[in-house]
């Protein structure tokens, strides 16, 4: 469980409702058209049946998304929903969640809509702290325009696009989020409805921006990229579980560790019968300074021989539509005289002849 | 010297003169937009008729002293109604040679020099390129010259309020400002009082700046070489209350306006770009009208939160220029297709690219039209004078939340930044612009669904459902809608039948009819002109008329849809000419939409059209219809 109370819930001032709801609420009668398998279903799925324990008024749930296969997504929502345009989606959120406090806006989008055509207005979301979730389907491809490498897409990939190989260096989007000053940061598989769904709520209940990279498998572009993470045999050797208050450890026996390195004073990985338990790193999502989490993030690399899950960061830091509400709430002390305002300072009259 | 401001210490001619146009010039960190939006308001207090035109370099300093660093401020004030900033100075202030060699070519022989000596050195004459210093040759004789050390008399001065040299002589603008008061005869408590305004927190600096002003009166006042003093009355306008504004003041307080008829909350989603970002400036002071101002990482950003605030029922506003709008397009195209209300204020500047950042243009037309990808019509509303803006920004709020579409302002450069006084409008004559939101569900077909798309038979507009609202959730977006239940579609009669829908919702808007000023009611040719060039079209006509000759002019408000007597109103000239700041662009619509041979005129200098280019222009057509 990583839930953390930060006295600043996320959810504050959106209604909520007394009646009993179910994931089913939450489909339309739209058919959803993902390609079979597709990991979006999994997600939409963890979605539809975690809103209900919200308990918030399904009125006043808007998702909105970009361009991509996961932007897709807010048709088959039942709240309200808007599927916008190519990497635009947070910017359209920002205004919508700067002017409605009332609302649980959230954020759908994939590893191009976010990082690449639209990374300008993801960073810059993260860094404003706007209360918004993000959910970050991460395939390493992109599936729309059928199969040409992403920004999360591996160094030497052949697609269609690059049939040498890609020459471009990935981004890690957990360092990429931390590097923006996200004050939420979290990642978490597509099949593991149980550990998505505690990412989903701890994002949720954060007051600010949330960044939740999911790895989701396209069946069709890149078939199988994460399976070294779903493999039950492999993936105690590489999923670091992330949990607030406990020491990071991991593999089938919990035999290994993350240690501070005393040369580096960065983050590694260690063998608890080597170093101990005492020498693992208690996982602090609320620590202020970012380098901890972003250390954590580097633990692994982009062949995913270790992977961190779980809440990376959750730190309290004031909102950008909180303060732009209060401006303009303490501005209207003032009086809204509308007469005054046109008449200005210096006037002068004509009378009649 | 005294400090006394006086008058009549000194026998002085008073003349009467009906209009004076003057220009303050000088390097760009002299303060001559200061300089001339004092003397603006000094004339506005007097109650004349005036008209601004400020032109700036786009560098902020540019380097000292050199012809592109040279910025300047032209007034024309009157004691009757005029239409432009004027065409030539009657009075030149050149604070250096830059500012000399850079505008004494438009001082008509027997104008008003004043000159500030203390610049004249052979550096900063070498540096323009002048080989002699043309104060001491026969160059300037066509001229009233008065060659005054504004910087050494400043100084001289200022000396006992223990300033620097360098802050006194920073305060010679102000001296020019006193000059040219006592020589117009102007009320000198307004500046003073919004001197000590200015610099509240630096009393010293607003007493230095004051006595630079007074001690600028006074030379005039004891100095023989000024033996005239002009009188400019106040004009005969309609009866009421009037302030002086500029287009940009006016546009953000239309907005605000806007929010109050309609009931609404105002959210600006804006990027910093000249010649627009003052009405971010102006917005972002109003708070407490329920407005909200976003400066976001771009412009795409500013146009996408507007719009996601229109989505939550709030007046979505973004302002920008022409590079802007290219940046919006997309953006635009979504607000077409989902059909929400949206205002984009659009500053033209002159282009392409990053053009011309601090002059004008009207070539952003076409692309307010046009400049998106596939059949996406947007109204366009254009004001045409900097109060008109107010209007303008009521007019196409009006479009927007009627019809709930973007709506296209096409301001500019000239008119955002030139003044006029605007005569305050009545509130009680402001329109109801209230909007209702869907609250239940609309389906005619008995589902109790809610149908996004369903349309407003008469307005064709879709309803507002706002998230919040019980029962109507629902999802919109870029794709294809199809028609009433606005989902997701690809049927090809469904996307035939919608391309027609949108278009013919903008179609149907209603506008007012266009008037035509036609004194004589014989005029054979007609000018039809659009946006800022109202005041040099019809300045041009007044005087085609005083030459005896007819001429007609119809001035276009709504560009698009046209209003619906415009066909007619073409029909009936032998002659349709069309002056443009662009390469024809109205004309072009013109053309293709009525089949009418419409001529046009164009200039793309960056600058307002003179009347008496245009009165020649048009001269020649009439006589050319009577050959």
């Amino acid at each position: 469980m990583t839930t953390i109370d930060l006295g600043l819930p996320g959810l504050a001032g959106v209604p909520t409702t007394t009646e009993a709801q179910k994931a089913k609420d939450f489909k339309t009668d739209q058919e959803v058209r993902w390609c079979p398998g597709c990991g979006d279903y999994a997600v939409l799925a963890a979605v539809q049946s975690f809103l209900p324990e919200l308990g918030l008024k399904r009125e006043n749930i808007v998702f909105i998304s970009g361009i991509g296969c996961s932007s897709r997504f807010p048709y088959y929502m039942n709240t309200y929903g808007m599927h916008s345009i190519h990497g635009r989606a947070p910017a359209i959120a920002t205004g919508l969640a700067t002017s409605r406090e009332d609302l649980s806006v959230w954020v759908v989008t994939g590893d191009g809509d976010a990082l690449s055509i639209g990374g300008n207005h993801l960073i810059h979301t993260l860094r404003r702290n706007v209360n918004l979730k993000i959910l970050l389907f991460n395939n390493r491809i992109y599936g729309l325009t059928k199969g040409q490498y992403s920004p999360t897409s591996e160094e030497g990939k052949v697609t269609k696009s690059t049939p040498m190989g890609s020459l471009d260096h990935p981004f890690n989007p957990v360092s990429l989020a931390l590097g923006a000053d996200a004050t939420f940061v979290g990642r978490a598989l597509d099949s593991d409805r149980k550990q998505l769904t505690e990412v989903l709520r701890a994002a949720a209940e954060h007051r600010g921006s949330a960044l939740v990279e999911i790895y989701q498998n396209c069946p069709i572009f890149n078939d199988g990229a994460f399976d070294v993470l779903k493999d039950s045999e492999a993936k105690d050797e590489r999923i670091i579980p992330l949990v607030h208050g406990q020491p990071i450890r991991f593999g089938s026996e919990g035999q290994h560790g993350v240690v501070r390195d005393p040369k580096t004073g960065s983050l590694r990985i260690a063998e608890v019968a080597e170093v101990g338990l005492d020498a693992l790193v208690v996982h602090d999502a609320t620590i202020e300074d970012p380098s901890y989490a972003f250390a954590l993030s580097r633990l692994g690399s982009h062949d995913l021989d270790h992977t961190p899950v779980g809440v990376f960061r959750s730190v309290r830091r004031a909102t950008y539509d909180d303060l732009a509400r209060a401006q303009v709430n303490e501005a209207k002390q003032k009086p809204a005289n509308l007469g005054s305002l046109l008449r200005g300072k210096d006037t002068w009259t004509v009378l009649a002849d | 010297m005294s400090i006394d401001v006086g008058r009549g210490t000194r026998p002085v001619e008073v003349r009467k003169v009906d209009r004076v146009v003057i220009r303050f010039a000088g390097d760009s960190g002299d303060g001559m937009q200061l300089t001339g939006d004092r003397f603006t308001s000094e004339a506005a207090a007097f109650g004349n008729d005036l008209a601004t035109l400020p032109n700036f370099p786009a560098e902020i300093r540019a380097p000292q002293g050199t012809l592109p660093g040279v910025s300047s401020f032209q007034l024309h004030f009157a004691d009757y109604d005029i239409l432009t900033p004027g065409d030539r100075p009657d009075v030149l202030v050149a604070m250096n040679p830059a500012a000399l060699k850079a505008n004494i070519a438009d001082l008509p022989p027997g104008g008003t020099l004043i000159v500030n000596t203390d610049e004249f050195t052979k550096r900063n004459l070498t540096k323009v390129g002048y080989q002699a210093n043309p104060l001491e040759d026969e160059s300037l004789s066509a001229y009233h010259v008065h060659q005054v050390a504004m910087a050494t008399i400043t100084r001289a001065a200022l000396e006992p309020t223990g300033l620097s040299k360098k802050d006194a002589e920073r305060a010679k603008n102000m001296f020019a400002l006193g000059l040219l008061s006592w020589m117009y005869n102007r009320e000198t408590e307004g500046t003073e009082r919004f001197l000590r305004e200015k610099f509240a927190k630096l009393p010293e600096i607003a007493e230095a700046n004051i006595l630079a002003f007074r001690t600028g009166w006074n030379y005039g006042e004891t100095t023989e070489s000024f033996a005239v003093t002009y009188e400019v009355a106040p004009a005969k306008l309609s009866p009421g209350t009037y302030r002086q504004i500029t287009g940009n003041t006016a546009l953000a307080y239309g907005v605000v306006a806007a929010g109050q008829c309609a009931k609404l909350p105002v959210f600006l989603g804006t990027y910093p770009i000249t010649p627009a970002s003052d009405i971010l400036h102006e917005l972002a002071k109003h708070k407490n009208f329920g407005v909200t101002t976003f400066q976001a990482e771009d412009e795409i950003a500013g146009i996408g939160a507007a719009l996601g605030a229109s989505f939550g029922g709030a007046l979505g506003v973004t302002s920008t220029s022409g590079p802007g709008i290219a940046l919006k397009s997309e953006t635009i195209g979504l607000a077409v297709m989902t059909e929400m209300p949206l205002l984009v204020l659009d500053v033209q500047r002159g282009g392409p690219s990053t053009g011309l950042p601090t002059k004008t243009e009207q070539a952003d037309l076409l692309q307010a039209m046009f400049g998106r990808n596939g059949e996406a019509p947007v109204p366009i509303v254009a004001p045409r004078s900097p109060a008109d803006c107010f209007d303008a920004a009521l007019e196409a709020t009006r479009i927007a939340l009627t019809y709930r579409t973007p709506v296209l302002l096409l301001s500019d450069g000239y008119i955002a930044n030139g003044s006029e006084p605007w005569l305050i409008p009545d509130l009680d004559t402001l329109p109801d612009l209230s909007v209702e939101f869907a609250t239940e569900p609309n389906a005619t077909d008995g589902s109790g669904e809610f149908w996004p798309y369903l349309r407003d038979p008469e307005t064709l507009a879709r309803p507002w459902a706002v998230p919040g609202t019980p029962g109507l959730e629902h999802r919109i977006g870029g794709l294809e809608k199809a028609d009433r239940t606005g989902n997701i579609s690809y049927d090809p009669d469904n996307h035939d039948r919608m391309v027609r829908v949108r278009q013919a919702k903008i179609d149907g808007i209603t506008v007012d009819d266009v008037e035509v000023d036609d004194p004589s009611g014989r005029a054979r040719v007609l000018v039809l002109g659009w946006g800022s060039s109202f005041g040099p079209i019809g300045a041009a006509c007044r005087r085609v008329r005083r030459l005896g000759m007819d001429i007609a002019h119809a001035h276009l408000r709504h560009l698009n849809p046209f209003p619906k007597n415009l066909g007619e109103v073409l029909a009936r000239y032998d002659r349709v000419v069309v002056p443009e700041m662009n390469m024809g662009q109205l004309a072009m619509l013109i053309r293709a939409k009525y089949l009418v041979d419409a001529v046009s005129y164009t200039k793309v200098a960056g600058l307002p059209f003179k009347a008496e280019e245009l009165q020649d222009v048009l001269v020649d057509f009439v006589k050319g219809l009577d050959a």
